[in-house]
């Protein structure tokens, strides 16, 4: 039994359609990198798998979704809004209780933020934001991760260690990512989109970079 | 390895501001000192959902007159406020334009009552001169913020008229034809509220209704009142524009005569401080001084500033709960409808006319005016800040209901939210010393007895310690917002 079954005719929104001819099936347990050139349906994917998953899935939008006023404990707190009385969530909002902070911390520690703890998500740099949004997500309870390219703002070496920590936390993941190589080492399922359909869907392991390349190959579009 | 959190220093601003209003709130008096405030309560309950439109003689002829001195005065404010703005780089028109508008429009109607008597000129200088002030400086920074490229790709030599007409008006011009309509709205409202010191408008009939206890005729004029407002946006076009000012100034009654020994009378002696008029001396005139402060200036002062501080805090409060009602974040289409219902009529009251009702009802203290500023002012700024709501965007996977507004929501209105009410303070403050007119012992109770002993000395000299209080909030309230990084655009709707 899968985690999920796709067969749609057609997604999209606002009435234009992204993807078309879909038909996909998600195990439990699976690490699935999404690729393809940007525009080809990535997102919308992504989209269409969240709503279906619901609440079970954390999720990492493009956009990240953080509230800049706030501190990195109080972003990443977030992921566990829903499992909380309104008054404890209100209580930390005002003063972070000691035994929250101490679950947030070991998150942080992971993706190197402990020292930015309290520090506004405003005053961030953008690879610090990225790795707040990666937080919360791993903070959320699901067993599933979606992400929309979450290691875009940061380097190699980071990258590494975020997608690390995600496979250590997480055991079915879903990203969408346009490095090829980090993709295909981080991967075990790779589905590569191409003009809204899907044109490659194959296990990861062994495969190149370069034989990606139809993925990318100016379509005619 | 122990982080601690601090304290941002919004949260610190925060903490002082309501301490000291909680302060100023323990030495204010606000006890309910009539009978049985209920009773009368039911009585005007009952009037307001029993309109008499007939009750009232020539209703028709206080809207036109109400509107007619509003039109004339906001149309000549917006001639001289865009002159003064484009003048703006002067220190002198500055500093003129900060003391005109520091003086509330019913202090200014004061004033021009001495001197012009019931003549329309009186009415209409009123609003036009404050709003002049007021207008230049919001024009004076949309040219400000104007995007300055364009002004480069002009072909040298250019006239600097031409560029004005090409290059800069066009971008401006839809910001200013949009304040200028809000401040059509704020001249209505102010026409009406002129009424309670006895020019011919809305609120002349709506006092007299109140007084002998009419509340189905004061419900008519109420519901008149709001008409005018919430269809302004459908008779307000441009092209009627000339044929509204033709009507306004043709129907006001010009032939009310005033005489000019009186006007040079008033400008040249009756403001002239007792002592020195009477040639009594330096040291009588220090005697004067000092019993003004001492007697009126200061415990006018203390209880303008402690009102005010309680209003801005109460207000602050108000609107943390007013903006969901209209905040498509949180509520749902119907909802949201009745929440926009609410806020209109609570910020289309002026609050002169919230505070007199109140003070019907409650008798003289402090609690009708809080009430009164904080009902007005949470309802504009929740309206605002409700709308800034509808520009953002949650993530997919945003919680709901009390999580949703604390985590999500609220800290993401928070800056923009304290930005426009310290930028309100000021116009706070303006109101409150005005409620003194209706008995609460602000400094405008002082102006207000002046005048009613024809001692014009002393309401200039109160008026004049009125309007620097307000240029000094306005001072602090910009270096507030400027050290926690708060800006407003011209958000006023």
């Amino acid at each position: 039994m899968p985690l999920l079954e796709l067969r749609e005719e057609t997604v999209g929104y606002n009435g234009i359609t992204v993807l078309r001819e879909l038909e996909l099936n998600i195990e439990q347990g699976e690490r699935i990198a999404l690729v393809g050139e940007s525009g080809a349906g990535k997102s919308t994917l992504l989209n269409l798998i969240h709503t279906r998953l619901g609440k079970t899935a954390a999720l990492v939008p493009q956009e990240l979704g953080l509230v800049q006023a706030l501190s990195v404990f109080h972003n990443v707190y977030m992921g566990r809004l829903h499992q909380r009385s309104v008054w404890r969530n209100l209580r930390n909002l005002l003063k972070p209780a000691k035994a929250d902070v101490d679950l947030v911390m070991p998150v942080l520690e992971r993706l190197r933020l402990e020292d930015k703890i309290f520090t506004s998500v405003g005053e961030l740099s953008g690879g610090q934001q990225q790795r707040t949004a990666v937080g919360r997500a791993l903070f959320h309870p699901g067993y599933i991760l979606i992400a929309d390219e979450p290691v875009s703002a940061v380097d190699e070496h980071q990258a590494r260690e975020i997608l690390d920590a995600i496979t250590a936390e997480k055991p079915t993941v879903i990203l969408a990512m346009h490095d090829r190589e980090l993709a295909i080492k981080f991967a075990d399922r790779l589905i590569g989109i191409r003009d809204g359909k899907i044109a490659l869907d194959e296990a990861a392991l062994g495969m190149t970079p370069n034989d990606l390349d139809d993925l990318y190959r100016n379509s005619d579009r | 390895m122990t982080v601690r959190p601090e304290p941002s220093p919004l949260a610190r601003t925060t903490t002082t501001f309501v301490g000291i209003a909680i302060l100023c709130l323990i030495f204010a008096d606000v006890a309910i000192s009539t009978v049985d405030p209920w009773q009368e309560f039911n009585r005007m309950l009952l009037g307001l959902v029993t309109p008499d439109f007939y009750a009232t003689d020539s209703v028709a002829l206080a809207i036109a007159y109400t509107l007619a001195f509003a039109l004339l005065g906001v149309a000549l404010a917006n001639v001289m406020g865009l002159f003064l703005a484009l003048l703006f780089f002067s220190r002198i028109v500055r500093t003129g334009c900060a003391v005109v508008r520091a003086v509330h429009e019913l202090f200014w109607a004061l004033i021009f009552l001495q001197m012009f008597g019931l003549s329309p000129l009186t009415g209409v200088l009123a609003i036009a001169i404050p709003y002049s002030g007021i207008i230049a400086k919001v024009y004076a920074e949309i040219l400000e913020e104007a995007n300055p490229a364009p002004l480069k790709t002009i072909p040298a030599g250019t006239s600097r008229a031409s560029a004005f007409i090409f290059v800069r008006m066009p971008d401006v011009w839809a910001h200013f034809r949009s304040y200028s309509m809000y401040r059509l709205e704020c001249g209505i409202r102010s026409s009406a509220v002129l009424g309670f010191i006895g020019l011919p408008t809305l609120g002349f009939h709506l006092e007299t209704a109140f007084k002998e206890g009419q509340y189905s005729e004061v419900s008519a004029l109420l519901i008149l009142f709001y008409l005018v407002i919430a269809t302004m946006r459908i008779w307000m076009k441009r092209p009627l524009m000339p044929v509204y000012l033709i009507g306004a100034a043709a129907i006001l009654p010009w032939g009310v005569a005033f005489s000019f020994s009186n006007i040079g009378r008033f400008l040249t002696e009756d403001i002239v401080p007792h002592p020195l008029r009477s040639g009594a001396g330096m040291e009588a005139f220090w005697d004067w001084l000092h019993m003004m402060v001492v007697d009126q200036a200061v415990p006018g002062t203390i209880a303008t500033v402690q009102l005010t501080m309680i209003a801005l805090v109460a207000t602050g409060f108000l609107t943390i709960v007013f903006f969901p009602l209209i905040s498509p974040l949180l509520l749902g289409k119907a909802s949201r409808f009745c929440g926009h219902m609410f806020l209109v009529v609570a910020r289309s009251t002026p609050e002169y006319i919230l505070a007199f009702v109140l003070l019907q009802l409650w008798g003289p203290s402090m609690l009708p005016a809080i009430v009164a500023l904080t009902l007005h002012n949470g309802a504009i700024i929740g309206h605002l800040v409700g709308r800034y709501t509808e520009t953002v965007t949650l993530r997919q996977d945003a919680t709901t209901g009390f999580n949703r507004y604390f985590y999500e929501v609220l800290p993401r209105v928070y800056r923009p939210m304290l930005a426009l009410l310290f930028y309100r303070w000021e116009v706070i403050m303006r109101e409150t010393a005005i409620l003194g007119i209706l008995g609460i012992a602000t400094l405008g109770f002082y102006v207000d007895s002046a005048f009613a002993d024809l001692r014009f000395d002393r309401a200039m000299l109160l008026i004049g310690i009125t309007a620097l209080l307000n240029i000094g909030v306005d001072a602090i309230s910009r270096s507030v917002r400027t050290r926690l990084r708060l800006q407003t655009s011209l958000e006023q709707q």
